[in-house]
């Protein structure tokens, strides 16, 4: 076997594991649309807001420091002490928490009965404003991200493969914090996924999705389960802001990962947990595979920014509802 | 009191069917055109041409193009930053290639190119709805830029990546380049806003815009009622991409004159026109002029308020913009779907019985 055929073999591996990171963005999209059928932009801004209070917590960021200092002319910027990064993180959960129940109370309380459309444009606004509110409280400069785990190339994966291949072949080169996001995303995978199926708050999230009006009638409380729902999705939000952000930092383009999220959930189907994470899958190897095959050779590179769009645009012309999403029943 | 049809006797069917059936709206409207024309470019200067009004009217032909697609048909888009593009990379082409075009017909030509495109990239539209047509739309907007980026044909192989508009006249005054005077861009981009806008205000009351208001109600009710759903949807493609591609020939050519394709025509261009569709009404012609008006005037509000006034610094002041545009999205979503020409409705609703509603 020649090195080039083990040279695409990683990039393929690389595409996986890239193709895990989208996943664990279109989750959250997933659970959001599954349980009140409101197509969450915000979810990426989440992320980055939610990684943005990780940091500001961790490094002990006054809140507003900008803001206050401008208006009274003080010069605070820090408390002056560093949490440790499990305490951190319990803090931007609970962060996270709090927004949910005000994203119900101020946000979608008003807005039910609404078209789609009009609650997709909502959640548009919502990204809008967090992505200044986030930038005011915490400052808009790139912040490192860092809670301890490893980066870099996998020591171990590369010396074991390097006999596999001939002499200008050292062996696959797969970055850790890959390795560990693939790791992360199996087990949120399969909590959710149990989660959903084998406890009673679970049953009640697929019953609202099923049927809002049947939900209300047995006694759910469409407004708890919300509540519930973008909680998980917040939860899930602030695990791909620290995979995320620790491999790129924390900076506006984390909220752009939404935007790459969009035609993973739409190869998937918005309706399905493992379509998200097959839709993640495809699109993360295609993309690598396209720009290495035939992007970088013959269209001059960066053809990783529309090819996921285009995958997906010619994928819903022949199967408009995704890989597992429900069929789509239309009537008059 | 002074505003009401009352004793506005109607003769004519057309007379019946005018777009602005009171008598006051008439006279307001065509002083609004006279003062537009005749006063405002005796008075304009350089800051209010270049901060408001130029990229108000040029703002205004975008949110016509996708209230016309979004508003009217239905179909939502996230593409037209991408459109817009189109429209200033033909209007460059055009420009460079024949140095002798009328810059107007280029404008126009550039419209037509971007009209084609935009009907291509609507052909998914007979497959794809709703949510899924919107991310759909964002393949044109990464493809386009992402062409305009990669192929050096299209800004002539500069060494910058960027693209120059050279100078030109139109009926002897210089409307583009660094010598072009604030009345001349503000009068030529006018001359296009209400051209397009009486175009836009027919159409949608034309048989083609019933076509359009009845796919976007039903899709499927309309299609048994006879509408051909293939000709409504790339119909509005194509004519809102028309409007779109004169906009993005507009900025590029007379308002900015130098442009990179990523920071002029990203995806936050085309969240800026939603957002002025959204706020200002959908499926309104008024609306979108409210919508664009605002976009572009809040910033700059904000901006002399924020920074100018309190002395704050400016990345503060852009955080507090997107902090209340996004508010303001939200609170017009949750008061007022149907944005500000609805609000506008009801003032004149409310004034019609004034002052004695009962």
């Amino acid at each position: 076997m020649s090195a080039d055929f083990y040279y695409g073999i990683e990039v393929l591996l690389n595409g996986l594991m890239a193709g895990v990171m989208y996943s664990l963005v279109a989750l959250g999209f997933v659970l959001i649309f599954k349980a009140s059928g409101i197509f969450n932009y915000a979810q990426g801004v989440m992320a980055l807001f939610a990684a943005l209070t990780l940091v500001g917590f961790q490094n002990g960021q006054v809140p507003f420091a900008h803001l206050i200092n401008a208006i009274f002319g003080t010069e605070v910027h820090h408390f002056g002490w560093t949490l440790p990064a499990f305490v951190a993180i319990l803090l931007a959960l609970g962060v996270m928490l709090i927004f949910a129940i005000l994203v119900e109370k101020l946000v979608l309380k008003h807005l039910v009965n609404q078209e789609p459309i009009i609650l997709f444009m909502a959640t548009i606004g919502l990204a809008y404003f967090m992505e200044g509110f986030g930038d005011l409280m915490w400052g808009s400069e790139i912040k490192k991200l860092d809670v301890g785990i490893p980066q870099g190339g996998n020591v171990w994966v590369e010396q074991s493969t390097a006999s596999l291949g001939g002499d200008g072949f050292y062996g696959f080169y797969l970055d850790s914090l890959d390795i560990y996001a693939t790791v992360v995303a199996a087990i949120l995978v399969t909590s959710l996924v149990l989660f959903s199926q084998y406890t009673k708050t679970g049953r009640a999230l697929r019953a609202v999705a099923d049927d809002h009006q049947a939900a209300l009638s047995v006694g759910i409380s469409l407004r708890t389960i919300w509540v519930i729902v973008w909680s998980i999705a917040g939860f899930v939000a602030l695990v791909a802001g620290i995979m995320w952000g620790s491999k790129s930092g924390v900076q506006f383009s984390l909220s752009l990962i939404a935007l790459k999220a969009l035609p993973v959930l739409m190869l998937g189907g918005f309706t399905s947990i493992p379509g998200a994470i097959v839709g993640g899958l495809i699109i993360g190897v295609g993309e690598k595979l396209f720009e290495f095959l035939i992007g970088a050779p013959f269209l001059g590179g960066a053809t990783e920014n529309w090819f996921a769009y285009m995958l997906a645009l010619l994928f819903l012309v022949f199967r408009p509802q995704g890989l597992f999403g429900e069929k789509i029943i239309e009537r008059v | 009191m002074f505003y009401r049809e009352a004793g506005d006797f109607k003769t004519s069917y057309a007379a019946d069917q005018q777009t602005f059936a009171i008598k006051l709206d008439r006279r307001a409207y065509y002083s609004l055109l006279a003062v537009a024309f005749l006063v405002v470019p005796l008075v304009i200067n350089e800051y209010w041409a270049s901060a408001v009004l130029v990229p108000f009217l040029i703002y205004a032909i975008a949110a016509l193009g996708l209230n016309i697609l979004t508003g009217y048909c239905g179909q939502v888009s996230l593409g037209s930053g991408g459109f817009m593009a189109v429209g200033a990379y033909s209007c460059y082409k055009l420009m460079t290639a024949f140095p002798e075009l009328s810059i107007f017909l280029c404008v126009l030509i550039s419209g037509g190119i971007t009209a084609i495109v935009g009907m291509l990239f609507g052909l998914p539209s007979l497959r794809i709805k709703g949510f899924y047509l919107a991310v759909a739309t964002l393949a044109a907007q990464f493809f386009l830029v992402w062409l305009f980026n990669k192929v050096s044909w299209f800004y002539n192989y500069s060494a910058s990546g960027q693209i120059n508009a050279p100078e030109r006249e139109f009926v002897g005054f210089i409307v583009t380049g660094p010598n072009s005077s604030p009345a001349a861009v503000y009068l030529f981009c006018l001359i296009f806003v209400v051209a397009l806008a009486w175009l836009a205000r027919n159409l949608t009351r034309s048989a083609t815009g019933r076509n359009w208001m009845a796919i976007r109600d039903m899709d499927i009710a309309a299609e048994i009622i006879g509408v051909n759903p293939l000709v409504a949807k790339l119909t509005a493609f194509s004519i809102s991409s028309f409007y779109v591609g004169i906009a993005g020939a507009l900025l590029f050519s007379v308002y900015l004159g130098a442009v990179e394709v990523g920071e002029a025509f990203g995806i936050q261009k085309s969240f800026l026109i939603l957002f002025m569709i959204i706020i200002g009404g959908l499926g309104s012609i008024l609306g979108s002029f409210l919508g664009a008006a605002f976009m572009v005037l809040m910033p700059v509000l904000l901006k002399n308020v924020l920074v100018g006034q309190l002395g704050w610094a400016t990345d503060i002041a852009a955080h507090f913009e997107f902090v209340i545009v996004g508010g303001l999205i939200l609170f017009f979503l949750i008061v007022e779907p149907h944005g500000l020409a609805q609000l506008w409705r009801t003032i004149k609703e409310k004034l019609r019985l004034w002052p004695f509603p009962h």
